[in-house]
């Protein structure tokens, strides 16, 4: 500890210098990344069984937890947006409240966070623990390409999972918003359809929800598939790509989030 | 788990996928109705449009038969114009009132048509005639107030002038 406090301004300098650089430099690494990998893509495509493969790992196997959360999700919109509007008397319009907040912000993104820490986490550890093992390099040797045998799959079949499985979170909420608002506090049923179906216009709110999960799909399958190929090859290094993936997805997932809500809606009301 | 099963779970996960996505736009969603449509066009020119916006519902007897598809300022009489696509299977007759109208205090602005005894019909881009602005609360109040300033200036004018001037000494 005494050894640091001899550093000048000069070393902490450079050491903001060399952070900055480092980052650029794997930003750039990351887009050189991309650009390889949708290179390979139609080979992922020409042996799409790998492809499904990723899919079922990636969509299939996330299907329980999607679907229970959108329930609940829809569930505890249901309540307390009810609570809320009784106060104003406008309880029918609970419909518009549940189905607008899950198909604009909710079902995107919350299954966007849920597929990044199941599915993300499971292809960067899965990739990390190739490379640790020399799997990777091995393939190298044999004249396979891991971009086009490995990373390709992985990054497409979660594109494509990504948003089926946003569209199936909102329906489930909006079901499990049914559940509750109708079923259990007892708002008319043709009131609850009626005023969801005014209110909700294919576009922009349904198609705008989409096309945000779609960007999500791909901005997670690239963390994943880039943390994995990228981290170093130990124990800890896997472990480590595993927690970035997560974090950096998420942050990712609600930053674009923000960008693309304040470009998609902003007309809207008008 | 050999690759069968797995080509029909997947299957299985695209279709559910698919299904969710033709109920949002279908049940939730309204891509079935009046967007598919396309019905016909109406104009009518208001002095205020109030707070109506684009695809507000345009109403007939509490029905909705048509949206606003757009407003704009005409810049020689500086009225608005509102354009109103309504459905083709509705027809209104060229005596026909559209009115801004609110439902609720708080609720959505929407257009009001009534209907005459006229028995041509409006034809699409025709113009409604005959229409009634929105009412602006603020206009509202400072129309009460100064009807109120007016009644109290009729009864006595000059007793106001001299408590002014009372006040003054």
């Amino acid at each position: 500890m005494s050894v640091e406090v001899a550093h000048g301004p000069a070393y902490w300098l450079r050491r903001l210098g060399s952070a900055v650089t480092g980052g650029l430099a794997k930003l750039g690494y990351a887009a050189r990344f991309l650009v390889a990998v949708l290179w390979h893509s139609p080979q992922a495509f020409r042996r799409m069984h790998l492809t499904l493969r990723e899919i079922y790992f990636a969509g299939v196997l996330s299907l329980v937890i999607i679907l229970m959360s959108g329930m609940f999700v829809g569930m505890v919109l249901s309540l307390q947006g009810y609570e809320t509007l009784k106060r104003y008397g406008s309880d029918e319009q609970l419909g518009i409240l549940v189905a607008l907040a899950l198909v604009r912000e909710l079902g995107p993104v919350i299954a966007g966070l849920l597929f990044a820490s199941r599915a993300g986490s499971a292809i960067t550890a899965e990739i990390g623990l190739m490379k640790t093992t020399e799997q990777l390099a091995a393939m190298e040797m044999m004249a396979v390409d891991p971009l086009a045998r490995v990373i390709a799959p992985r990054f497409w079949g979660g594109i494509i999972s990504m948003p089926l499985l946003a569209a199936l979170f909102s329906a489930f909420g909006i079901f499990g918003g049914y559940l509750v608002g109708v079923r259990l506090i007892g708002i008319d049923e043709g009131a609850f359809w009626g005023q969801m179906k005014a209110g909700v216009d294919v576009w922009p709110d349904v198609t705008n929800g989409i096309i945000k999960s779609i960007v999500f799909g791909i901005a997670v399958s690239l963390i994943a598939v880039f943390e994995g190929y990228d981290s170093k090859p130990t124990a800890e290094g896997v472990s480590t790509a595993t927690t970035r993936t997560v974090v950096i997805s998420s942050l990712a997932i609600l930053a674009l989030d923000f960008v693309m809500t304040a470009f998609m809606f902003r007309g809207a009301a008008v | 788990m050999n690759r069968s099963a797995m080509d029909l779970w997947v299957g299985v996960f695209v279709a559910m996928g698919i299904a969710a996505i033709i109920f949002l736009a279908l049940k939730v969603g309204n891509l079935l109705t009046l967007n598919t449509t396309p019905g016909y066009v109406l104009e009518a020119n208001f002095d205020n449009i109030g707070g109506l916006k684009l695809r507000a519902p345009v109403k007939a007897a509490g029905v909705v038969v048509g949206r606003v598809e757009s407003v704009r300022l005409d810049p020689k009489t500086y009225e608005a114009v509102a354009t109103l696509r309504i459905d083709r299977e509705y027809q209104f007759t060229r005596d026909t009132i559209a009115s801004i109208n609110t439902s609720g205090v708080l609720g959505e602005v929407y257009v009001g048509l009534d209907a005459g005894g006229d028995p041509v019909m409006l034809k699409n881009g025709d113009r409604i005639v005959k229409t009634q602005s929105a009412m602006v609360l603020e206009k509202l109040i400072g129309q009460f107030l100064f009807d109120k300033a007016a009644e109290g200036g009729k009864a006595g004018p000059g007793e106001k002038a001299k408590e002014a001037e009372g006040i003054k000494k």
